[in-house]
């Protein structure tokens, strides 16, 4: 178990050091001049070559990646060109804003699929088996912003019931979390019907009922503890990229978290925003990966590392 | 050969050895997933769609109309000369979705095509060669997968220069790690099949095996991540013409109509049901497609 532990933890630091590096690589290739964005237009060339000098930019590239490693570790990721800030204030000031509307998403993808999910998988027919199929595929073929901007129109514009766009108390974030949890429930309601449906025709769950065990105890206690745990692993790994930041529904209701952040940097092509924004959402992502990883055997007693 | 007779009010009726004529083959898969052929008709009605936006079109998509403006210079809802309203620029909704859809196959296909040859190569590679190469390959697939696609696309796109090019070279570079991991679990099952051990006893080349036992077995899967690809891209396309990444105006596509319907739509919110159910449609064809096709390819399956 330590011996897998270290290993994987390895693991996961050659995977940061990789997006480190092509994130830098990128970054390194955008065709504009950070000297010149913190100066400005009306700067002389000798200005800007002073700056490009104690900038470090005029260094090799190994050298300059070396440089932006060890300022990482240091939990230094640069200063946003625009903004003269620290890219990690910057994220730290968004970042209770993401972490509630990802969470108020997750959520609302599981109150949505869960339940469809169990239903489904009780209802196992040819038939319904058919629609089933064809509305979560539907959902999963949702275009994010569509539905952020329908649920805008009708919900925030014409029913009125909640803020149309901006940040502030729980009531920005219903909206938001809802459309993240209409078009991402699907994946959760497919995976718990496929799991549910193999784990209710196995033979432990023939014995509960010839046991004469009671129909709900029989789906609750016996079925779904077994067949959510493929659900679980999906779960842990979407809120972790959910943490990250949640970059094109942000943008449409105009939500101040990461997400927009990055998308707003990108647009100004302010690099370090934008690298910091990437390594942040990446590290989420690995982390989250690992935790997966061990919990398995938590859950599943027959995983043995 | 069954015995089929007809009795006296017309019903037909197998005798003695009751060896039923069966159905034509593509009832019978009609019947069995009727999902893939709905999938099938969207995806033929994009593709027919795309390919003739020209000939189907009303007017010239990008040019304004005096006429496509209300009296107080809004845009027109639906009516007799534009069937899908206007704009806000007075620009015919209608021959805009259909040259959107030029756009988004476009990027569908070729970076599906892209990220199909690159994860395939690096799948195989991985798979039957295993070791040290394996192991580069998947870390390399891990460090992919672990970037926020949206994010990495976007800034690759501003260092590349904005255009439909880059936008699927972007998207075709950055996505292939799924269909690597996948062909890699292909590869390694394959390899351990007997007659590829009995190939090698007799001699066979690395390449012989490779492209007469390994390959014809990985497509399957292959058809079906592409498939399903083709509709992911086209989301990932929309969306980063919403976000001003993608497609540049004038020019149309779902996404950046949907972009440029969200500054009007509480007064006009048929700007954005045309372009975002055309995009609905299309990429639900393709997920009906892939996931009726890897259902059929199942050999888990009961028949």
């Amino acid at each position: 178990m330590i011996s897998y532990i270290i290993r994987r933890l390895g693991g996961s630091v050659i995977v940061l050091f990789g997006i480190a590096l092509i994130t830098f690589i990128l970054a390194y290739a955008v065709p504009s001049d950070p000297a010149r964005m913190i100066l400005g237009q009306h700067a002389t060339l000798q200005q800007v070559d002073a700056l490009r000098k104690q900038m470090g930019l005029d260094e090799p590239f190994i050298q300059q990646f070396g440089n932006y490693l060890m300022n990482i570790i240091h939990g230094n990721l640069g200063f946003s060109f625009l903004q003269n800030l620290p890219v990690a204030t910057l994220i730290g000031q968004r970042l209770p804003a993401t972490f509630q509307l990802a969470l108020v998403a997750w959520l609302m993808e599981l109150i949505i699929g869960l339940p469809i999910g169990v239903f489904m998988a009780l209802k196992d027919r040819k038939m319904t088996d058919h629609v089933f199929n064809l509305v979560s595929l539907i959902g999963i073929s949702l275009p994010t912003f569509f539905v952020g901007l329908e649920l805008m129109y009708w919900v925030a514009y014409r029913a009125n019931l909640f803020p149309v766009g901006g940040t502030g108390g729980l009531s920005f974030v219903i909206l938001p979390g809802l459309t993240y949890g209409i078009t991402g429930a699907a994946y959760y309601s497919r995976l718990l019907k496929s799991s549910m449906v193999d784990v209710l025709n196995s033979d432990y769950i023939r014995t509960a009922r010839a046991k004469g065990a009671a129909p709900l105890r029989v789906i609750m206690g016996h079925a779904f503890r077994n067949a959510i745990i493929p659900v679980i692993t999906y779960g842990a790994t979407d809120i972790g990229a959910l943490f990250g930041g949640i970059v094109v529904i942000e943008d449409v209701f105009g939500y101040s978290g990461i997400g927009q952040m990055a998308v707003q940097a990108i647009n100004n092509l302010d690099t370090p925003i934008i690298m910091g924004t990437v390594l942040f959402a990446a590290v989420f992502v690995v982390a989250f990966n690992f935790i997966v990883d061990l919990l398995y055997g938590l859950i599943d007693p027959r995983i043995t590392y | 050969m069954a015995t089929v007779m007809e009795t006296q009010n017309g019903i037909k009726q197998t005798l003695a050895y009751p060896q039923k004529k069966p159905a034509p083959r593509v009832w019978r898969l009609l019947k069995a997933y009727p999902l893939v052929f709905l999938g099938g008709i969207l995806v033929l009605g994009l593709i027919f769609v795309a390919v003739f936006a020209p000939q189907l079109q009303h007017f010239n998509p990008n040019q304004q109309f005096q006429n496509g403006l209300s009296a107080m210079g809004g845009p027109l809802p639906p009516n007799s000369t534009f069937v899908f309203g206007t704009d806000d620029l007075g620009r015919d909704i209608f021959s805009r979705v259909l040259f959107g859809a030029r756009v988004s196959l476009e990027v569908g296909v070729f970076s599906s095509i892209i990220s199909l040859f690159i994860g395939t190569s690096l799948g195989i590679i991985s798979g039957y060669f295993g070791k040290f190469v394996d192991t580069v390959i998947m870390r390399l697939t891990d460090i992919m997968l672990a970037f926020p696609l949206i994010l990495f696309v976007v800034a690759l796109v501003a260092s590349l220069g904005q255009s439909i090019t880059n936008l699927f070279i972007a998207i075709g570079v950055l996505g292939w790690a799924v269909t690597a991991r996948v062909v890699r679990a292909q590869v390694l099952s394959v390899k351990e099949y007997e007659y590829v051990q009995a190939a090698k006893a007799l001699g066979a080349s690395n390449w012989r095996i490779l492209t007469k036992i390994i390959f014809p077995n990985i497509i399957p899967p292959v058809i079906v991540l592409t498939t399903l690809s083709i509709g992911n891209n086209m989301l990932l396309e929309s969306t980063l013409s919403y976000l001003g990444i993608g497609v540049a105006p004038p020019n149309a596509s779902w996404g950046n109509m949907l972009a440029e319907g969200q500054q009007v739509f509480q007064y006009a919110p048929w700007l954005l049901y045309y372009p975002g159910l055309a995009l609905l449609l299309a990429v639900l064809g393709f997920n009906l497609l892939g996931d009726g096709l890897r259902e059929a390819f199942n050999p888990r399956r009961v028949r």
